[in-house]
């Protein structure tokens, strides 16, 4: 059915995406638990900061993670010649590239799930002897499961359509960072491909139609639970 | 022992409270909405901190803001049951009842508490499928497996309608029976606490105005405002001694040592029973009359007289026991009543208020 282009691209998009929403979600709940829960200066501040990538264009963010991850970027080099890890030209890197421009989607969703926590349910918790870090793990989190499913969702979606900030970061190489909407792109400039463009556009909507099945199952499920 | 001593400023409200709360039995905390009853209890369990103060229970300091002490909630051992119930709607009522068990291994504690409350057959249903009755037992039960050396209790039945508090209040009292901690229990129905308390906290404007038995205060000053113009009454505590052979009485003995009879209760000898005298029931005689159909006559002493709009409040005492009595100003004129006097009060009808639950 797929030829082996459409194959490789297809996988390449699934890891990357899904590599992208796995690494971000832990720091992702954490941030949205900060925002939601807690009064801090500076907090405005990092607001602003996780939901630059929101506003600004695609190409500019892939242009600041050159500057900073790249091989010879302040926070790449270190990485590099520290860990051995590069996200130069990589997969890799189109996953941070997915990561970062996702995950102001993310926070914004699991910060409203934990914002509509009644806090007077971890006080119950509290009073039974349950400890803060017990009580956001059997209460906080489990409660918020819809609004986390929701929040992956988006991620992963967004993460799928990346294209500005990637192909500016990673660049466009076949098996490594050509994902669907970049194999789309050259195919859209290669003259007589457009059939191929249109069979890969329709993959996308595939994955986007089951990806958004999948996860309004898990929140009704999950959902279904907290209202018997 | 629960003793406390608390400052608590928020916004314009304060709270001022300096309480010794025995350690068993059910003491009331009563007053008007606002009055801080709520807050009280919250600066107790934990989730509120005052600015300055001090908590002590069983000897063991929980606060003590001098020596920059605060224990957090879940290391006070406080147990706690919401005007809401709180229950978590992910956890089915076993998972609900275990949350707070520090040893899942002892069975026979969580029978005797789901079978105390009647919700041993509830346990595999979540809380959305409960009703607003079964969900307070359920969190009664959750605070009691907690194994807590205090219960606090706000308001259990406010959110309650009429047949789910008549549902509920049996369990309470057998609570309160049954269950050797001590218990807080914030309400502002005097019908509640008449049920229910031993002892009662009278709050003001987040100041204790009174504490004490609740027999003792119920005659007080400071209450009468909460009772209608006509329904003033006393509260003698008794033991019920023994039923009639013939007719469907009981007889209850008093601290003093006289006898009051009282429709069929049906308890065993021995049990501490409450009952409830309104002062317009109460009538005196200079004598005992001996063919009258009132069968509770007790001799009695005059205390003081006041004057209430046309007629004269008596109150009496009975031995150790106070009792309210309404008399017209011609009748206390023409029996020449005067504190200090020995008299026979006559009462046509005693109301007993424990095990009483249709009189709510």
């Amino acid at each position: 059915m797929l030829t082996p282009f459409e194959w490789q691209a297809l996988l390449l998009s699934l890891k990357v995406s899904g590599v992208a929403v796995l690494a971000s979600l832990p720091v992702g709940i954490f941030t949205a638990w900060i925002l939601a829960r807690y009064q801090f200066a500076g907090r405005a501040l990092l607001d602003g900061i996780i939901h630059l990538p929101l506003v600004l264009p695609p190409v500019v963010i892939g242009y600041l993670l050159l500057i900073a991850m790249g091989k010879q970027g302040l926070i790449g080099s270190f990485l590099y010649d520290h860990f051995g890890i590069s996200f130069s030209f990589n997969w890799l890197g189109a996953s941070l590239a997915a990561a970062v421009v996702s995950f102001p989607l993310m926070v914004r969703a699991i910060r409203l799930a934990f914002e509509a926590i009644d806090s007077k349910l971890e006080a119950a918790a509290r009073t039974l002897g349950a400890s803060a870090l017990r009580v956001f793990f059997t209460i906080t989190l489990p409660l918020a499961l819809p609004g986390i499913f929701t929040g992956i969702l988006l991620a992963f979606a967004r993460s799928l359509g990346e294209f500005g900030a990637t192909i500016t970061f990673v660049s466009n190489i076949p098996g490594e960072t050509r994902t669907i909407p970049l194999a789309m792109y050259s195919f859209i400039e290669t003259p007589g491909a457009e059939a191929s463009a249109a069979r890969l556009c329709v993959i996308s909507i595939i994955i986007a139609l089951l990806s958004l099945l999948v996860s309004e199952w898990l929140s009704r499920r999950a959902r279904r639970t907290l209202e018997g | 022992m629960l003793k406390l001593e608390l400052q608590h400023q928020q916004g314009a409200f304060s709270l001022d409270a300096k309480l010794v709360m025995p350690n068993q039995g059910i003491t009331a905390i009563f007053g008007r909405s606002g009055a801080g009853k709520t807050t009280l209890i919250n600066l107790i369990s934990g989730l509120e901190t005052p600015q300055s103060g001090l908590i002590e229970l069983n000897g063991k300091p929980l606060l003590d803001t001098a020596n920059k002490l605060c224990l957090p909630p879940e290391k006070r051992r406080i147990g706690y049951v919401f005007q809401d119930a709180r229950l978590f709607p992910h956890y089915s009522v076993r998972g609900n009842l275990n949350y707070g068990r520090k040893d899942r291994s002892d069975a026979v504690l969580f029978e005797t508490i789901t079978q105390l409350l009647g919700i041993e057959t509830l346990l595999e249903r979540y809380p959305a499928r409960l009703s607003g009755g079964e969900k307070q037992r359920v969190a009664i039960g959750r605070a009691l497996l907690s194994e807590p050396e205090l219960l606090l209790l706000d308001e259990p039945l406010a959110s309650l309608d009429l047949p789910r508090k008549r549902e509920l209040l049996p369990y309470l009292e057998k609570l309160a029976q049954e269950v050797r901690i001590p218990i807080l229990y914030v309400s502002h129905s005097l019908d509640e606490i008449l049920h229910l308390a031993d002892n009662m906290v009278l709050m003001d404007k987040g100041e204790v105005v009174l504490n004490g038995p609740v027999e003792r205060l119920w005659g007080s000053a400071a209450l009468q405002p909460w009772f209608g113009p006509d329904v003033q009454s006393s509260l003698l505590p008794t033991q019920l001694s023994h039923h009639h052979a013939d007719y469907p009485m009981s007889c209850l003995q008093l601290g003093s040592g006289e006898q009051l009879w009282v429709p069929k209760i049906d308890a065993q000898p021995g049990a501490a029973v409450r009952v409830r005298i309104y002062a317009r029931e109460v009538s005196l005689a200079r004598s005992r009359p001996e063919d009258s159909s009132i069968r509770n006559i007790l001799p009695a002493k005059i205390r003081l007289m006041q004057r209430e709009a046309s007629r004269i409040q008596v109150l009496l005492t009975l031995g150790e026991a106070e009792l309210w009595a309404y008399v017209s100003e011609w009748a206390a004129a023409d029996l020449q009543l005067k504190p200090g006097e020995e008299i026979f009060a006559q009462i046509k009808s005693v109301s007993v208020t424990r095990n009483d639950w249709a009189s709510l």
